[in-house]
């Protein structure tokens, strides 16, 4: 069998270290996304209209009813159109497009280039990832916060809390409450997705098991190194489903 | 003096006008009941009382304090705002109390949070903590709550549930508490005891607005009732007065559907 042959704790070797990017990518996207996410779910709810009042103004000066223009000039609120767009926009596309355009794109324009070592690499697709996730996590906060009863937020109002108290000792608990299922289903998602991370030669776990087939350290031809990565994957997120799985079980206890 | 005067109150939701020309005074430690069919803008009146919402027109004095006044210059600054808001409090009809947090936290979460802004608070941290719990404490065991402080509003009835909410009003003593519908959301079976702590508080002679659908309640515990149709007030008088003896064609028509 294969873990009798020579090769193996070669392979084995280069596969942890592989899986050590893996890893480093997965937290590095986790740290990243979770509060950008939040800064970008903010951003597409913010109702921020600025010309809501020279409208109302220049219309009450002139002594008019708003008109179809003036009410949708009233209604344009550029941070969350910006956010709802690209957030449209990363959804809409595939992660590895995005890895790819994110890294040779700046080149290619001259803005800058990312360099070519392991680390700058990883640097683009940390961002990427980070970005991609960070719209899918925004969404998901987006529907949680919703979701939260008006009535929370208006009860806290009531008893004189400043609306930073009621995000953080009202909002919030219910608001992890609701997102840590569909949240799970991302991280876990995210686990493997990071495998992406190859379309530019990132050497994380799965770059390695099929450099094993192409050709690394004098061995080539192996197939057995793919399906061996499955073991580290499952492990993982294995690990991951069951914190996730305790976190979830903790919240149990209000409804 | 009155404690509480509303001055010309109005408010539109875009054309709609909801609230027209609402002005009355409420003396202290008196009740108020609100009736009126459904609506009659009473929730609007408690939730502009309340700064949930902003009259149009109008003001509100508190203990001689104009705390609004829609034609001079008001703060929108949070700070004010939640100043002012603490004059007030209020119960909803559906109780909103903060399902993570056990009845006596609920009760005691925003006297904790102000406490914070005390110049003493550093020093005093753990004496504070400790009479604001004690007083929570009280105040569950005025609502016939002592054995439930630590239990979890899913773990409790409509009507616990709505008793911790009125607590958790009370908490703060405000000048003037504002009930909406608060038995509406209840089984009738349950409304009973929600109705007999709203009684004690008025025995107690504590400052009231209630909003409610029970004439023999609003007849029995209220010093003044207030028949509200389409955003105005029709009628105003002495409870029993209105109740039994109304003067307005409007008003005798509502209540000849609660009997
Ligand atoms: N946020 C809002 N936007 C638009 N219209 C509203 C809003 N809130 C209330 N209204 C309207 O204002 C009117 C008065 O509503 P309000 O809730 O104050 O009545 P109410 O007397 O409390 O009725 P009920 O007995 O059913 O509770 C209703 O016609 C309602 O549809
Ligand atoms: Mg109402």
């Amino acid at each position: 069998m294969f873990w009798t042959t020579p090769e193996f704790p070669v392979v084995v070797k280069a596969l942890n270290e592989g899986f050590l990017v893996t890893l480093q990518l997965f937290f590095v996207t986790i740290i990243g996304a979770v509060p950008l996410g939040l800064i970008i779910s903010f951003g597409s709810m913010s109702r921020w209209a600025p010309l809501r009042r020279p409208v109302r103004w220049a219309l009450a000066r002139k002594g008019r009813k708003p008109g179809r223009v003036a009410k949708a000039l009233s209604a344009f609120r550029p941070i969350s159109l910006i956010c709802r767009l690209v957030v449209w926009a990363i959804r809409g596309t595939p992660l590895i497009l995005q890895i790819i355009a994110l890294f040779y794109v700046p080149g290619m324009l001259d803005l800058f280039t990312w360099g070519g070592g392991e680390s700058s690499r990883f640097a683009a697709v940390a961002v990427a990832f980070i970005i991609n996730y960070a719209c899918y996590f925004s969404e998901i906060y987006r529907g949680g916060i919703q979701s939260v009863p008006v009535g929370q937020q208006e009860a806290g109002q009531v008893l004189g809390m400043t609306r930073t108290q009621i995000f953080f000792k009202v909002t919030l608990l219910q608001m992890i409450k609701r997102i840590v299922p569909p949240m799970s289903n991302e991280i876990i998602t995210l686990v493997k997705d990071t495998s992406l991370a190859r379309a530019i030669s990132l050497k994380e776990v799965i770059w390695v098991a099929e450099s094993f087939m192409k050709g690394n350290q004098g061995i080539s031809g192996l197939l057995w190194p793919l399906f061996f990565v499955a073991v580290y994957y499952l492990v993982f997120s294995g690990v991951v489903t069951l914190l996730l799985g305790r976190l979830e079980k903790k919240l149990a206890y209000f409804q | 003096m009155a404690i509480l005067e509303v001055h010309n109150i109005e408010k539109h939701f875009g054309p709609t006008r909801v609230l027209e020309d609402i002005s009355f005074a409420l003396e202290k430690g008196q009740a108020l009941a609100i009736i009126g069919s459904s609506g009659s803008g009473k929730t609007t009146l408690l939730r502009c009382l309340n700064f949930l919402e902003t009259p149009d027109k109008g003001r509100i004095v508190v203990g001689g304090e104009t705390l609004f006044d829609a034609e001079g210059p008001n703060s929108r600054k949070e700070q004010d705002i939640r100043r002012k808001r603490l004059h007030f409090g209020l119960v909803f009809q559906s109780f909103n109390l903060f399902p993570q947090y056990t009845a006596l936290q609920n009760v005691t979460l925003a006297s904790q949070l102000l406490a914070k802004e005390r110049p003493d608070f550093k020093q005093n941290k753990k004496q504070i903590f400790a009479q604001i719990e004690e007083e929570g404490r009280e105040l569950l065991e005025r609502m016939g709550l002592a054995n439930r402080a630590g239990h979890y509003p899913s773990q409790l009835s409509g009507g616990q549930q709505q008793r911790v909410a009125i607590a958790r009003a009370l908490a703060l003593k405000p000048d003037i508490l504002c009930f909406d519908e608060p038995t509406s959301a209840l089984d009738p079976e349950l409304t009973g005891e929600v109705l007999k702590v709203i009684r004690g508080l008025a025995d107690q002679h504590t400052t009231m607005i209630i909003v409610t659908h029970e004439m023999a309640f609003a007849r029995d515990v209220a010093d003044q009732v207030m028949f509200m149709d389409r955003g105005l007030i029709v009628e105003q008088g002495p409870a029993r007065q209105v109740i039994e003896n109304p003067r307005e064609e409007r008003t005798r028509q509502f209540l000849a559907r609660y009997h």
